[in-house]
């Protein structure tokens, strides 16, 4: 269910190792909300995603700024790195194993939806993610601030020349995009364990959901992400053995078949 | 700038020194990390092949370490194989894979090169997962019988297995640096700089660079044979994606395209790995543990590197004398 909100990270255009580390830590965030400060589950959807934001904002500032002019391989690496130790620092704080977060009661049980009996969380993770894709959607499409942002990630030189902080811009979409990742953290922290290894899990499969649905292309990769996360349910049905590896078998045929991804722009591709 | 060392005279005194190093290692460390470090620096150098003279970063090469260890321990250990035999097997299955992933990968570029090759490694990795029958799952493939043998000759002594080893990983080494220096390592330079330039030419970049991947993954994958069978182990960590993560950043700390870098960058790596956790200092009262804080003092290590002196330390070294040069 994640994977529906995984999406979300590609559309930024910002490759980062860090988002899976950025979705763990706002699982935790939550997690400690609720043991410390007895902060519940719906207030925690905003609270975390807004500390775990500010926090990316802080590593955009110092560090990821210094690194914009070279390669963006070494944003990559930079990004890894930051994997290694936030994943450490968390294991040394709350132990390799993880604990169990329990959704709130009202979402708690499944629900009869005529066809077939669905746990009553799982609707509510898909309604939200549902929700998060049109309002990032609207945000980016049809608003002058994703103009703004669209414009500045397609030709940043221009933008500045019209006069507009395209660093204050990245600044910001960065933030939102972790942001974001800590917000499908929450989400998912319900169904699975709030464990420091639980981003690993999740970021090669966004990777893979990017490159298949082309990099840029912001309804490819939501469409892609709900696709996947059909496909996987149904796989774990059909051949649950192999259920992981599906994901990664489409992607080497969209590969051979379409370089660019199944909406990508050939021409950006190379 | 990047091969300046190679092919001098004090290219070939540093060469000797870190051979005179490797030689005397196992009197100074256990002879098991001794071949991790030879095994890792062979690996690095595989690496530095493909990233430093293709600028392709791959974050799969995990793929061919940890595969060919794989194939190379379930043949000893489950097929009683002989050593060479194991050895064959597992080289020409990190070859073939090299072959079969480079052919998808080098469709693409740059960050989505990097993510395919660590997508089709984790994919291994799944598979490595399930198959617990042949891998063992978590616990892995154990050569409790030992590392087989070699016509006829037990191999369970691991200072004589080192200096195999240290053999192996400089004639790897060697290659690399010839291949690196031939006209072939001419036409990768050159598609470096300007690629479409390369393609007007007339030369066929994509062959080309997937000649190098494959020469890279075979190289990591003798390197990972090694490592398994001079560990007597071959395990999940060794496709772990972290693993591919390792080698880039010995390749990054040592420093790019310099083949002396990410030997040096491979011993620093693990011997930090193996020194760190048990570092206790006592400055002033404080005491100062590292114990299993190993990842954050190594995770901040790499970022300081990428951040502050990306040419790595055999990069830096040289620069000075490269800005000389040009003056």
């Amino acid at each position: 269910m994640a994977l529906g909100l995984s999406v979300i990270f590609g559309m930024l255009r910002i490759v980062n190792f860090a988002h899976g580390a950025m979705f763990m830590l706002g699982a935790f965030v939550a997690y400690y909300g609720l043991a410390l400060a007895h902060l519940p589950f719906y207030p925690a959807l905003v609270v975390a995603p807004v500390i775990v934001g500010l926090f990316g904002l802080v590593l955009e500032v110092f560090f990821l700024r210094r690194l914009y002019g070279l390669d963006p391989l070494y944003g990559l690496l930079f990004t890894f790195a930051l994997v290694l130790i936030l994943e450490d620092a968390m294991r040394l704080a709350a132990g390799a194993l993880g604990s169990p977060y329990a959704p709130p009661s009202s979402l708690a049980g499944a629900t009869n939806l005529g066809f077939t009996i669905f746990p009553t969380y799982r609707l509510f993770v898909i309604g939200v993610a549902i929700v998060v894709c049109v309002v990032v959607w609207y945000l980016l499409e049809r608003t002058p601030i994703g103009a703004r942002i669209r414009a500045a990630t397609e030709a940043p030189v221009l933008v500045r020349a019209l006069g507009i902080d395209t660093q204050q811009l990245v600044s910001i979409t960065f933030a939102a995009g972790v942001a974001l990742a800590a917000l499908a953290g929450v989400l998912a922290a319900p169904n699975q364990n709030v464990e420091p290894a639980m981003g690993d899990k999740i970021i090669i499969n966004t990777f893979a959901i990017v490159v298949i649905g082309g990099l840029g292309s912001i309804g490819g990769s939501v469409i892609t992400g709900f696709a996947l996360g059909l496909l996987q349910t149904l796989g774990a049905v059909i051949f649950p053995a192999f259920n992981d590896t599906l994901i990664f078998l489409l992607m080497i045929i969209v590969l051979l078949v379409r370089p660019s991804g199944l909406f990508g722009n050939p021409a950006a591709a190379k | 700038m990047t091969s300046a060392l190679l092919g001098t005279r004090r290219g070939a005194l540093i060469a000797a020194i870190i051979l005179l190093i490797a030689l005397a290692l196992p009197w100074f460390v256990y002879p098991v990390l001794a071949i991790d470090i030879v095994a890792y620096a062979l690996f690095a150098v595989a690496f530095d092949l493909l990233l430093g003279f293709t600028g392709l970063l791959s974050f799969g090469h995990a793929l061919f370490w940890g595969g060919a260890g794989y194939v190379s321990t379930i043949l000893i250990a489950k097929a009683n194989a002989p050593f060479p035999l194991a050895v064959v097997a597992a080289v020409v299955y990190a070859a073939l894979l090299a072959l079969v992933v480079g052919a998808i990968a080098i469709r693409r570029q740059g960050i989505y090169f990097a993510m395919i090759t660590l997508a089709l490694a984790q994919l291994q990795y799944f598979f490595a997962y399930q198959l617990g029958n042949w891998t063992g799952g978590e616990n892995g493939v154990q050569l409790t019988g030992g590392r087989g043998t070699l016509f006829g000759i037990p191999l369970e002594n691991d200072v004589a297995f080192y200096y195999g080893v240290l053999a192996v990983a400089a004639l790897g080494t060697y290659l690399v640096v010839r291949v690196v220096r031939s006209p072939f390592g001419a036409v990768l330079h050159a598609m470096r700089e300007n690629e479409q330039r390369a393609v007007a030419l007339g030369f066929r970049v994509d062959r080309y660079k997937l000649v190098t991947f494959v020469l890279s993954g075979t190289l990591a994958g003798i390197a990972g044979v090694l490592f398994a069978v001079g560990n007597r182990l071959s395990g999940l960590d060794g496709v772990d994606w972290h693993t591919s993560g390792q080698v880039v950043m010995m390749s990054i700390l040592g420093g790019i395209g310099t083949i002396f870098g990410p030997i040096l960058g491979a011993g620093i790596f693990e011997a930090l790995q193996h020194y760190l956790p048990t570092v206790h200092w006592n400055v002033f009262g404080v005491v100062l543990e590292v114990g299993d804080k190993t990842n954050v003092v190594m995770g901040t290590i790499f970022a300081l590197c990428v951040l502050l002196f990306r040419r790595g330390i055999v990069g830096e070294l040289l620069a000075p004398r490269a800005k000389r040069a040009k003056t």
